[in-house]
């Protein structure tokens, strides 16, 4: 660590700023909170906001882990590893169960998080209204008035032309029976940890400019309709490399010849798995 | 302005504002558990718990109401030289410090708006001791129930009752701190 940055890069009004905007999030669970987000050294859709929302919550003590679509070792993930190595001089890890504060992109770990833990999520467009009102002002009013019909009716034409929910990563949810809510673009398998979940989950949208927060215990509820009940997805195969078949995978493409495998999206996890002896289709026994 | 003023604030800033922030989030994220805060020496009648808080959270951008149990010549040079907190009245307080009693009527602080629920203050309320038992609590954040020792059940009723506008608390105690968000149902036992 070099002594040239400030404790965890942001000055202290900043990070004092930041700190107001969490705790009110943390106070109304769904309600996105506006706050001023600060230029910061990667670009927007790099995880801006939730960098800043990290750097607010770490002590020296913390143990940090950042994943990327469930991988540690992708170029966001590493990026952010090494910012926060290199201005807070935090210890990091690739374990899910050692970490005591989780930033990550589209991905919630498949380990069973802890009470204690905080899961940082990075968001694009924390709006979850946006792409059926444009207007700020407008949604602004909807969610004043609880008034949401219109992500109803959304689901609805989806059901129409599909047959089904479209709808597979991005999937609103109603917290506490108050605020719709975006989740972040994590895929829909990974909704239901969202309820209920011992752990702090805390939202940053760094170019929007808005943090929003699910305390832990809070109910979570993934928008449906009584006869096409909300359903989590994931690929019908089980993990090439450890055989899983109760985690979410990435689809690999071989060749040019349509082989292709099946493999967790969670590193960490499968490679927990692989150690415990765990063999896929394509595994070699460890 | 008295010498003692200028000290009793954070020695490591980044560092001691990271931890007590920390501290501060986990109560507001679990009602009724409490945390120990260190770093802070403020003058008294003012807690280290509620001066780790105002400089933690504190700043220019913030108006801070002293309701009459704290509003002394001591704890105003103390807040103003470590936090530049501008002192105002309860309806534009960010912040209000005291203990309950001179907290009263809390009618008086704003409670956000239906547009910007966050734009409410949250009050530091002072009190002779804390502990994880008597009045029950049970809402976001409490796995089943909790217990927390409040100076009242009628007050925060009212103001769960507000939701999604109403007031947010910390209660402090020599370092100790445990906080009440208006998402919390209180119930006497």
């Amino acid at each position: 660590m070099t002594d040239d940055y400030n404790f965890a890069y942001l000055d202290e009004e900043t990070k004092r700023m930041i700190r107001r905007a969490i705790l009110k999030g943390v106070a109304i669970p769904g309600y996105q909170v506006p706050f001023a987000s600060r230029e910061m050294p990667m670009p927007y859709g790099w995880g801006t906001g939730g960098v800043q929302v990290t750097a607010a919550c770490l002590t020296p003590e913390d143990v940090l882990k950042v994943i990327d679509q469930g991988a540690d070792d992708t170029t966001n993930a590493v990026s952010i590893r090494k910012f926060f190595q290199r201005t807070a001089g935090v210890k990091v890890t690739e374990a899910t169960a050692e970490a005591s504060l989780i930033q990550t992109r589209h991905r919630i770990p498949e380990a069973a998080l802890t009470e204690g833990q905080i899961v940082v999520f990075q968001v694009p467009i924390p709006e979850p209204l946006r792409f059926l009102e444009p207007r700020e002002t407008e949604t602004r009013k909807m969610h004043e008035l609880e008034e949401y019909g219109l992500m109803h009716v959304k689901l609805y034409e989806d059901i129409a032309r599909h047959g089904q929910i479209a709808t597979a990563y991005d999937y609103p949810v109603k917290v506490e029976g108050r605020y719709v809510m975006d989740p972040s673009p994590i895929p829909k398998f990974d909704n239901p940890k969202l309820d209920g979940s011992p752990a702090l989950m805390l939202f940053g949208a760094g170019r929007e400019q808005r943090i929003y927060a699910l305390p832990p215990y809070t109910k979570v509820v993934s928008l449906d309709f009584e006869d096409h009940p909300f359903e989590p997805s994931k690929a019908d195969h089980d993990c090439d490399l450890c055989a899983a078949s109760d985690t979410y995978l990435d689809e690999v493409i071989m060749d040019d010849q349509g082989g292709r495998m099946f493999v967790c999206s969670d590193t960490d996890h499968c490679r927990c798995r692989r150690e415990a002896g765990h063999v896929g289709r394509l595994g070699v026994a460890a | 302005m008295d010498a003692a003023s200028l000290s009793g604030g954070f020695a490591d800033t980044a560092r001691e504002a990271a931890r007590a922030f920390r501290a501060s989030l986990d109560a507001m994220a679990r009602p009724g558990t409490l945390h120990a805060v260190t770093g802070a020496l403020p003058p008294a009648p003012l807690s280290p718990a509620a001066g780790a808080l105002i400089l933690t959270l504190a700043d220019t951008t913030t108006g801070l109401h002293l309701a009459p149990s704290h509003d002394v010549a001591a704890v105003r040079d103390w807040v103003t030289f470590h936090t530049g907190a501008p002192l105002v009245g309860p309806e534009a307080a960010v912040f209000a410090l005291g203990d309950w009693a001179s907290l009263q009527p809390l009618d008086r602080f704003p409670i956000g708006r239906a547009d910007y629920p966050d734009r409410s203050a949250t009050l530091i309320v002072e009190m002779p001791a804390l502990a994880a038992s008597g009045v029950r609590l049970t809402g976001p954040g409490i796995k089943e129930t909790a217990q927390l020792s409040m100076p009242e059940t009628e007050a925060f009723v009212q103001n769960a009752q507000l939701f999604p506008l109403g007031l947010d608390f910390f209660f402090t105690a020599g370092d100790l701190l445990a906080a009440l968000p208006r998402t919390t149902k209180v119930e006497a036992l």
